[in-house]
């Protein structure tokens, strides 16, 4: 009951409460013009990332030095939009790669294609693959967006490196 | 300097020069105008603006300038050419015009102005009104029905709101005895002990807010830029034009606006005398500060609504800007006996 001559006199305000209202409106926007200002000047500074977060992947390697990946596919075989490319090869003793009996010969990744869903790393039996948190990908020609095994086997960022250790895996 | 002035062909000189130093002011001010509008609207909304192109951003216009140059003129199909064409070249000398009798200050004797004409505001009315025909014929000649909708729109607003624009001028004129722009700025009173030129916004402060309110819809700026409403009429007049006849109907905006701000300057806040200040700088100062008002207005209103316009211009500001004048009247009849 008390609300009520409140809302009347909004429904019907006098001049000089517009008038007050332009006022306030123009206050408002000057005290923002005077406020520090919130951009993040990209290229020179950085928002935060997640820990977690999902970039470009990499392949990591025992402490030994051989490969995790064992060539099983079944990265290639989560992957939603089918831009992982696994041939695998037999180990030998003369050409030992990675410890078990087989090794990726041919690993690539289309990083057009890929949505950073992370779900060859989730598949992945022995860990081989990881989801750094590099997201600045561009690149000048389509041919260079193939990631081959070779610059996917970069040695991770110590961040990603302290959390999967801290992790055990 | 004097002597210059009387000679013929000094004369001649002097005007000519002063011309091209008024036109490489306008184009470079225009520049920083639309560089201060985008930085002074990234600051409202706490972001910096344009800030890459050279230091804090200056060279941004330039840029913009050049990339729109290149751009391809391109004429729409079914168009009226010749008209298409015309349109941005009236806004553009129209919108320059009206600095040919605007005085900037007097300094030293020597005149800041290239003419001083004894009906000076009546030609800039004159002059500015030929807006409406840049807007009205690019709107028609564009072939396209937002275009037309927004020259109708401006042509509706800028015959409405010139009215109420002109008549809250008039009592600074009944006030002044005088359509001369530098009679107005030395207008002296003698008040008590002071006895000097004053701001006229201290007689006729309801004709400012008029002016001021009149003057944003005159040249179509936000909230009043209902010609070129984005949300509903893509670009309004501006839909179908491109490059440097863009350019042009941008150019004349800014200029308008510099020019409001200029008239504002001389006839409610004393043109070039700041205390201390020199002239020329004064002038400069008291410009730059409603050009500032006008993107503070643009950075703080949402655009009325069409009826909502119509209805301001023609039920509160027309008799408001009548009841000014005549109470006015009343006024000086009274004080002058």
């Amino acid at each position: 009951m008390a609300d009520e001559p409140k809302k009347a006199d909004h429904e019907n305000p006098s001049v000089l409460d517009d008038i007050g209202a332009l006022a306030k409106g123009l206050k408002t926007t000057l005290g923002e013009y005077f406020s520090p200002q919130i951009t993040t000047e990209y290229p020179e500074e950085k928002s935060p990332r997640s820990e977690r977060y999902r970039g470009r992947h990499y392949l990591r390697r025992y402490d030994n030095g051989l490969e995790r990946c064992i060539g099983c596919e079944l990265c290639a075989a989560a992957c939603p939009v089918g831009c992982i490319l696994v041939i695998a090869a037999e180990n030998s003793d003369e050409n030992r790669v990675s410890p078990g009996e087989r090794y990726a010969k041919t690993y690539e990744i289309n990083m057009l294609r890929c949505i950073f869903c992370g779900y060859c790393e989730d598949a992945c039996p022995v860990q081989a693959i990881v989801l750094g948190p590099e997201y600045e990908l561009s690149d000048t020609s389509r041919e260079k967006f193939i990631y081959t095994k070779e610059k996917l086997l970069e040695p991770l960022p110590p961040d990603v490196q302290a959390r999967l250790d801290s992790k055990g895996k | 300097m004097n002597n210059l002035y009387n000679d013929p062909i000094g004369h001649w000189v002097v005007v000519v020069l002063a011309m091209a130093v008024v036109l490489f002011v306008l184009l470079t001010g225009t520049a920083y105008a639309v560089w201060m509008e985008r930085v002074a609207l990234g600051h409202i909304q706490r972001r910096p603006g344009p800030n890459r192109v050279g230091p804090w951003g200056l060279m941004q216009s330039a840029a913009d300038g050049i990339k729109l140059a290149f751009k391809e003129s391109f004429i729409p199909a079914e168009t009226d050419r010749i008209i298409y064409v015309i349109a941005p070249m009236i806004a553009v000398a129209a919108a320059f015009l009206a600095w040919s009798v605007i005085p900037i200050g007097l300094w030293y004797n020597v005149q800041y102005w290239i003419a001083d004409v004894n009906v000076g505001v009546l030609l800039i009315f004159a002059v500015s009104s030929l807006n409406v025909y840049a807007i009205v014929l690019g709107g028609y000649a564009s072939n396209n029905k937002y275009s037309l909708l927004g020259g109708l729109r401006s042509a509706a607003q800028l015959i409405s709101y010139e009215m109420a624009m002109g008549l809250s001028l008039v009592p600074t004129f009944m006030i002044v005895g005088s359509l001369r722009l530098r009679d107005i700025v030395d207008y002296t009173v003698h008040w008590g002990p002071y006895t000097g030129p004053i701001p006229l916004i201290l007689l006729t402060p309801i004709g400012f807010v008029i002016y001021m309110i009149s003057a944003v819809a005159e040249t179509n700026r936000t909230p009043f830029d209902l010609p070129e409403a984005e949300q509903e009429l893509i670009g309004g007049f501006l839909t179908e034009y491109s490059g440097l006849k863009f350019v042009m109907y941008y150019l004349a905006e800014y200029v308008n606006v510099i020019t409001a701000s200029a008239l504002a300057t001389l006839v409610f806040f004393g043109g070039w005398y700041l205390w201390f200040v020199p002239p020329v700088l004064a002038f400069f100062l008291k410009v730059v500060f409603f050009v500032f008002v006008y993107i503070w207005l643009r950075g703080t209103f949402p655009r009325l609504r069409y009826d909502m316009l119509m209805r301001l211009g023609w039920k509160v500001l027309l008799p408001l800007a009548i009841v000014n004048v005549i109470v006015t009247g009343v006024i000086i009849v009274l004080v002058q006996g």
